[in-house]
């Protein structure tokens, strides 16, 4: 078994076990920790699909800035353990088992998919990794005004953030 | 060197996606909620990567790119408006939170 699938499976693993301690977990810190394990798994996995920028922003902004920023709320709020509640009959007997049949209906269908046979049998092999000049060269030409509309996403949200979490007079 | 096939990495964007799914019915506590839902979206970002890479093309990470962008606008107004019903009602489990409830 050669190094890429070996990295693969390994983060595979490490990201469905965050994933699951995620659910499992009683207390929002330990779902927050085990969040940025997830997130750094997948970043792991994107240098393996070849995108390192998308892996360094990964980093830098999901696992830095965001759980940070929950980390922080979690703190602030003092959230302890979380309260058990009794499921509804219907989630348990109709929910849950839809579920698990769309989850193995959504693999199935990926599986058999054009695309991921296609790589499988080495037709139309991925070629060499995107280099961080094309990403960018793509980012501020043919999609500048998207770029430049996200700037302004972000100053509503800091605006709207900073007027809900004020305190009441 | 072998080449990890793209469709396994779309599976383990699934199971991901399924575990996020799972985690928004199931938890209560509505910070766990708001995590779930990022774990969403981290799993669409995986597709996207993936799916750029078998095509060979940069739009797909572009896309991850905004994705990521509208992620945290999104973390920030939600977490504000964690704290302000904190601060209304005192608990952050769902089930209280329930004046609009039929």
């Amino acid at each position: 078994m050669s190094v890429p699938f070996f990295v693969f499976f390994a983060c595979a693993v490490l990201a469905i076990a965050g994933a699951l301690v995620l659910i499992v977990s009683r207390e929002p810190i330990h779902s927050a920790l085990a969040l940025v394990l997830v997130m750094i798994s997948l970043a792991i996995l994107y240098l393996l699909l070849g995108a390192p920028f998308i892996a360094a922003v990964q980093i830098i902004v999901y696992a830095g800035a965001i759980m940070v920023l929950f980390v922080f709320v979690i703190m602030l709020l003092n959230a302890g353990v979380e309260e058990r509640t009794n499921w509804s009959k219907l989630a348990k007997y109709a929910g849950l088992p839809l579920a698990l049949f769309l989850l193995l209906e959504i693999a199935h269908w990926l599986f058999r998919a054009p695309v991921g046979a296609a790589i499988a049998n080495g037709v139309g092999a991925p070629g060499p990794a995107a280099s961080t000049t094309e990403l960018s060269l793509e980012l501020f030409q043919q999609y500048l005004f998207p770029f430049e509309a996200t700037s302004i996403l972000i100053l509503i949200a800091i605006l709207g953030a900073l007027v809900l979490a004020r305190k009441e007079e | 060197m072998s080449v990890v096939p793209i469709s396994w990495y779309l599976v383990l964007s699934a199971i991901l996606f399924g575990l996020g799914v799972i985690a928004f019915v199931f938890k209560r506590n509505i910070i766990t909620i708001f995590m779930s839902i990022e774990l969403m979206l981290n799993a669409v970002n995986l597709a996207f990567v993936a799916f750029a890479r078998a095509r060979n093309q940069l739009d797909g990470l572009v896309f991850v790119f905004f994705v990521i962008v509208v992620a945290a606008a999104e973390a920030a107004v939600g977490l504000a408006i964690v704290i302000m019903l904190a601060r209304n009602r005192e608990s952050l489990n769902v089930e209280r939170i329930n004046l609009l409830k039929f």
